[in-house]
Formats: C-alpha cells, structure tokens, sequence
C-alpha cells in the first residue's frame, strides 16, 4: 500500500464530509475537515495537507476563492485540488479550473473513481516533488560552479579606470566572455569571447580559455602566442561545432598603438576622441577552436591610437537583437550612435540603454555583450602588480645560465616568458618583474633588430613608418639564416638583497657605441630610438662591451627608494 | 524551420535544403539527414534560397557535417545566400572551410 497521504476535505454539507472521509479512510489516509472556503485555507496553512477534495459552493468563502488563495500560498509546491461539484454546466466546470484546481467530479460521488483520482495525483505529486528537488539541486550545484568559473573568469584587470564592459547572460551561466590582463611590460591584453550556445555547455569552455589567457598573458607572452594556445586548446576538448568567436586586442601604453584580431564576431569599432573618425575592423580569421594548430595562422592588424581613442567590442547578440516587431538591431543603428555622439565617453551607456530601448517588452534571443577600451598615458594607469606570494621564500640566489638561440629559432620563438618565469624564482626580483620584463624586452629586441636585422630605428619616428618598420622586420626575419643571441644571466646575493646582472649579444657588426655615449652616432643623430634612456631608468648599471655587439645591464635590490 | 535532402541522380552527391531559420531547433533532423546518407555521396549542396538566418549552432552544424564528410577532403558548397545568411558567414570567415557560391 502507498504511504498514507494527509487530505482535507472542504464541504459545508456535514453528510457529504462524513462520506467523502469515510471513503478516504478506508483507504488509509489522513482526513482534516474544513466546512468553509476560509477554513480551507487556514486548515491548509496549519495542516499543509498533499491533496484536497473542495466542494465549490460554500458559505463565507467559495471553493474558487479559497482555491486560488491556497495555490497562490502554495508557491512551487503542487497541491492539486480536486472540485466536488453538484454544478453541471460546462462554464462552471471550467471556472473550477480556472481558479486553480487541478480536477473535478460531480455529485453524486462514484468511490472507486475517487480512489483512482487521489491515486493519479499522489502520484503526479510524487514526481513534481523530484522534479523540484532535482531543480533545486542543478541550482545548487550551478551556482557552486559559477562561483569557482567566476574566480577563473574574472581575476583580471577588468576594474581598470579605462576599461568598461557588460555582460548579460540569458542563464547562471554566460556563453560570452569578457577577459582582460595586464602584460609585464605595462601592456594589457583584452578578449572579448562568443561561444556556440548558451549557459552551462557554453561556459564551460570559457575556463580553460580564462586560465590559458591570464597565465600566459602575466607571463609576457604576445597576442599571437595567446591566440594559438587558446585555439589549439580548445580544439582539442570542445566537441566539433561547438567554438569560440571573438576579437583580442593588445594595446601598448608606451608606443600608443594597438594590435587587433577578429575572429569570427562583428567589427571592432575604432572611435578617434578628436575627430569622431570611425575605424572598422573587420573580423579576418576563423572562430577559436575549428582548425588545427598547424592551419591556425592569427593575422592581426596594428593602429596608432592617440589618448582618448577607444576600441569597441561586441558579440552578435547587440546587432542580432530584436524588438517585438521581430526587426533586428543591425549595424545601421549602432553606426547611428558612433555618428550622432557628442561625447564618445558616452557610447558605452548610449549603446546599452539604445539596445534596451530596441528590445523593449520583446524577447532577448543571445547574450548582449559589450566591451570599451581607451588609450590612456602609462602614468594613469601604471605598472601592473603581479601576485607575489607563491614560490618558496627567498628562492635560488646565487647561480648564472646562458641561452643561446641560432637563426631558426629567433624566427619563431619569444625567449622572454620564460627568461622572465626563470627570474621569478628569486623571490626578491617579482616586485621588479613588470621592469626587468621590458628591460630584457628592451635589450633582446635591440640586439635583434638593430644587430641582427640591421633595421634603422629612425623608420619608427611617423605612423607610416612605423608600418614598414614592422613589414620590413617580418621580411628581414624571414630570410634570416645565419645569426645568433646569446643570454648570460647571473644573480649573486649582496648584502641583504641581490644583484642580476643581464649580458646581451648577438653575432652583428655591432656599432660605435663610443660615440653614442655622446648621444651623437656617425650621421650626427640621436640613437633615443634605441629605447637607451629607457633602459637607463631600469637599471643601476649599463654599459656596451667589445664592438657594441654584447650589452650588460645590472639591476640591485632591494630598491634604496 | 525545416530541412530537406534531395539526393543526385547518380547518387554521388546530395543537396540539402534548409528554409526558414537554421538554428539549434534543427540539429536533430540536419544530423539524421547526413547521418542516414549513402556513403557514396561525394559532394554536398547547402541550399540557403529559404533560409531567413542562421545562428552559431547552424555554423557548428555545417562543422559537424564537414566533419562527418571527410574534414578537409569533404567538399560541401553553400549557395544561394540571402545577405544576412552571407554576411554571417563572411564574419566567422567560413569560406575558408566551405566553397560558398
């Protein structure tokens, strides 16, 4: 027999009660007796009964009345309602319905029908409570994952003054994803990501992505190395067809440029603060995640950017939102904005209230995600602070390495993530690691493309230049076959601190770098291009050795300021 | 949204066409289509004349049929594009993938 169930019967008719308790009991159930509308609902307030059986004419307080107050008390826990009714006509069945009963039988009542009914229902009972248990328990365990994915996705520099962005999911869980982090050398990178689908399936592909792009970001690694990694990651877990569509920038607060990729998601909008100019970039390559590492090539583009001139992200769901009508939002809207703006530090809110607007009472289809970015000097932002208390105290002290990569490898490889990981070990370097990051940046890129590839920095001085700086260094690198830089590093402990010092060469003619000391070189020109008063800033020692082909630079700590 | 195959003559390749909206609604049918398909099919013809849009899911699904074709030797065409249907193919670069006419 089934566990005995707890019912109330309302009924102001004291025979009928007498019956329908008779029939119930028999059955082995509970009876508690109501003999109004109003006592039904206080019985059912105090009693929490699993079914009840309410006649639909009462005094003081009909059966419908009573029925909708105690389903509206009920919330998501289903009481069904079964209306005894001596009412024939189709209309006030209907009403019994209406009002929040789940079933009716009319007077005279047959008993074995009744007993099938409580039967049915206990049982319909029995799975809506699994059901919300089962609820309650996906919600449970949603918002335990959300917040380890949220500890994951949102560890960056996102807070940042000139970095404002918004993310609406559709569920707990978000398919867009919105990603920033300060590079060692002052840089930042930013990702704006669009998974296939929706919540849980969605998000779960944006945390190896989130930890992917912090750890390497923090490291120094470029945008490109980033994108690889990301790519080839999640080629390897996701299942086919599920993907990620977005756009990486990584803008630069010293040379005031940004590099832009997009892949797979709307432009990137390039507003100009002083004239309004509206820059597209349009999306180049495929999403994150379909091809193979080996066909992943990520083709980005550069663009100076003046203080005040921002980028803007976006997933599709701002251009793809609809309004009741069923229209969408389309680009020719959103460009409206960027022209009509009196203030482009208002297009962040302008766009978002706009789209609101558009939606209006209509139905939102995607994740709205929106990302801004402006160019801004170092200084009002500063150096990037990295966390400093992993490792072991005091870490490696006395010790020297050397790396020396031939022509094939100063194609492909970036040394400079894990020369920098290296000297993180010494516990006393990781305050100066956003310092020691563009000193050695400074240093390699100086013996490479001044030593090796023999390029002249004053190419850089104008916008222009600065392009064919770049293509003319890709070329020259390309054909590279013979060439070498080696790295000397050495770290000893002084006193209560360290000293490193950092020795440089390449396997180029070298320079005069006599003259350069004078700040004049062979045409009577500056070499500041040289980054050489930057570096000075960095460290307490530097001088050029032999023919100015090897430069050794010494850094001290703890810092006397 | 619906989803219909006309296979060739020769039965060597296959046209698939979609109308209405492409999106998560029809990854049931467009898989049991490609799935139930003759082996011998070489060739696949998307046709979009019918087809109002398409969201990321129908981009994962022609993923999923590239996939079951062959990957890169599958040779899957895409034509007859409205420009919304293009345009989103032109975004996420799928062109590289598909011969899109």
């Amino acid at each position: 027999m089934a566990e005995p169930l707890k019912i109330l019967v309302a009924d102001d008719n004291e025979t009928d009660r007498m019956i329908l308790r008779a029939i119930v009991q028999q059955e082995g159930h509970r009876v508690i007796e109501a003999a109004n509308g109003r006592e039904a609902v206080e019985r059912f307030l105090a009693d929490s009964p699993d079914i009840i059986l309410m006649d639909a004419l009462m005094p003081v307080m009909d059966g419908l009345q009573a029925s909708r107050e105690i389903k509206e008390r009920a919330g998501g826990d289903l009481v069904p309602i079964i209306f005894l009714t001596s009412l024939q006509d189709a209309q006030s069945l209907a009403e019994c319905l209406d009002s929040g009963g789940d079933d009716f039988m009319s007077k005279p009542y047959n008993r074995v029908i009744l007993k099938a009914k409580i039967k049915a229902f206990s049982r319909m009972r029995l799975m809506h409570a699994q059901l919300q248990e089962h609820n309650r328990q996906m919600l449970l365990e949603q918002q335990v994952a959300k917040t380890v994915f949220d500890n994951v996705a949102h560890s960056g520099c996102l807070n940042l003054d000139n970095i404002r962005h918004s993310l609406s999911p559709l569920a707990v869980f978000n398919g867009d994803t919105v990603l920033a982090e300060r590079k060692p050398d002052g840089g930042m990178l930013l990702f704006l990501g669009d998974f296939t689908g929706h919540g849980l399936p969605a998000a779960i592909g944006a945390m190896p992505l989130a930890e992917i792009f912090y750890g390497m970001t923090s490291k120094g690694f470029s945008m490109e190395e980033v994108l690889r990694e990301i790519n080839s990651r999640l080629r390897k877990i996701l299942p086919v067809g599920v993907f990620c569509c977005g756009a990486m920038v990584e803008l630069n607060f010293y040379d005031k440029t940004a590099r832009i990729w997009v892949g797979g998601v709307p432009d990137v909008y390039l507003v100009r603060h002083r004239t309004g100019d509206l820059v597209k970039i349009p999306s180049t390559s495929l999403p994150l995640g379909v091809l193979d590492p080996h066909e992943f090539d990520p083709t980005a583009s550069d663009h100076n950017m003046d203080v005040g001139d921002r980028v803007f992200l976006w997933s599709d769901g701002i251009i793809e939102s609809h309004n009741p009508m069923g229209e969408m939002f389309g680009e020719a809207r959103l460009e409206q904005l960027f022209e009509e703006t009196d203030n482009p530090d208002d297009l962040f809110d302008d766009i978002l209230s706009a789209v609101d607007a558009f939606i209006g009472k209509g139905n939102r289809d995607d994740d709205i995600t929106l990302c801004t970015a402006k160019m801004v000097h170092i200084d009002d932002i500063g150096m990037p602070t990295f966390d400093t208390s992993k490792g072991t105290v005091g870490g490696p002290m006395d010790w020297e390495m050397s790396l020396e990569l031939r022509d094939q490898s100063l194609k492909a490889f970036n040394p400079l993530p894990l020369v920098l990981n290296i000297l993180m070990e010494v516990e006393g370097l990781r305050g100066l690691s956003g310092q020691l990051y563009t000193l050695l940046a400074e240093l390699f890129n100086n013996a490479l493309d001044h030593g090796i590839l023999r390029l002249d920095s004053q190419l850089k001085t104008n916008a222009q230049g600065f392009a064919a700086y770049y293509l003319e260094r890709e070329r020259r690198l390309n054909d590279l076959d013979d060439g070498r830089i080696s790295l000397h590093i050495r770290h000893r402990p002084v006193g209560k601190g360290g000293e490193l010092s950092l020795r440089i060469s390449d396997s180029g003619p070298g320079f005069d770098h006599q003259r350069m000391v004078s700040g004049i070189d062979e045409n009577g020109e500056s070499y500041s291009g040289r980054g050489i008063t930057l570096v000075h800033q960095l460290c307490d020692r530097f001088e050029y050795r032999d023919r100015g082909n090897t430069v050794e630079a010494t850094v001290c700590w703890p810092k006397q300021n | 949204m619906t989803v219909s195959a006309i296979p060739s003559d020769n039965g060597t390749a296959m046209t698939i066409k979609i109308t209405g909206r492409f999106d998560f609604s029809s990854h049931q049918e467009f898989r049991q289509i490609y799935e139930n398909a003759s082996p011998d099919i070489k060739v696949y013809t998307i046709d979009m004349a019918e087809a109002t849009y398409l969201d990321s899911s129908a981009l994962g699904m022609l993923l999923l049929l590239r996939d079951h074709a062959g990957g890169d030797n599958s040779d899957i065409r895409i034509k007859n594009c409205n420009e919304d249907v293009r345009k989103i193919l032109t975004i996420s670069n799928f062109g590289q993938l598909f011969r899109i006419e």
